[in-house]
């Protein structure tokens, strides 16, 4: 499975969803692949990816994408993307 | 896992800013300080958030300003800025915000090895209120996990 973290910069933030979704990933003991990318590059990135990890404010710039999209609320708690990676995953 | 360094003269504590610009142009300031920014780097920061919204404010509370690697980097280099009176990004969820890091990376393949320091540390929900009430220099990077 492939899960693509999107911010601005395509360092930092979306790093940080990169870092902590693997680690909760890790924990679920799903197997997956987590490319953090800015906003500008995801139609080069997305391919198969089947989630999107992001922030509100891109989720109108992602636009129309057979991808979940979750939004992050709180990059740092690992208990949001835990329920919300769970819920996606179903 | 480590941190980009922060040294003392990256950190401001009790500072005052007039809105967002001005708390992320002082965590610029303080990563020009320590000689791992330019100026510039402040402008770039500041657009990115003109450019894209409030999403660096990644926690409640915390604002992590920060560009791509450019020109305006010279080395990594991370910076802390603690305001005496929080101020609001717009942010839907995490506002306001009382402490702004100033995060900057030279090359972006090294990246992931600076945000997972950063992880190690937030993902202890309560290191955001501990910085925000740090009374002392030591005190930030003792929090940060920085050798004194």
């Amino acid at each position: 499975m492939k899960i693509v973290a999107i911010c601005g910069a395509g360092i930092g933030s979306s790093g940080i969803l990169k870092v902590n979704a693997e680690r909760v990933l890790k924990r679920l003991d799903l197997d997956a692949v987590v490319v953090a990318a800015d906003i500008a590059s995801l139609p080069d990135v997305i391919g198969t990816a089947q989630i999107i990890l992001t922030s509100a404010e891109f989720v109108d710039a992602i636009g129309k994408t057979f991808a979940d999209v979750i939004v992050i609320e709180n990059y740092f708690d690992t208990a949001e993307l835990t329920t919300k990676l769970e819920a996606a995953l179903g | 896992m480590s941190l980009p360094p922060l040294p003392p003269e990256a950190i401001e504590l009790g500072a005052t800013a007039a809105d967002w610009r001005a708390a992320v142009r002082l965590a610029g300031a303080g990563l020009v300080r320590s000689g791992a920014a330019l100026d510039g780097y402040s402008d770039e920061m500041i657009r990115m958030i003109d450019e894209h919204g409030p999403y660096v404010v990644i926690a409640p509370g915390l604002a992590l300003a920060h560009a791509r690697p450019g020109p305006d980097v010279l080395a990594d280099g991370l910076a802390i800025v603690t305001l005496a009176t929080p101020v609001a990004f717009g942010h839907p969820h995490n506002d306001p915000v009382r402490v702004v890091l100033g995060l900057a990376i030279k090359a972006s393949d090294r990246h992931l090895a600076a945000v997972a320091g950063l992880a190690n540390v937030f993902n202890d929900s309560t290191a955001i209120a501990q910085l925000a009430d740090a009374k002392t220099v030591d005190a930030v990077r003792a929090i940060m996990g920085v050798d004194q």
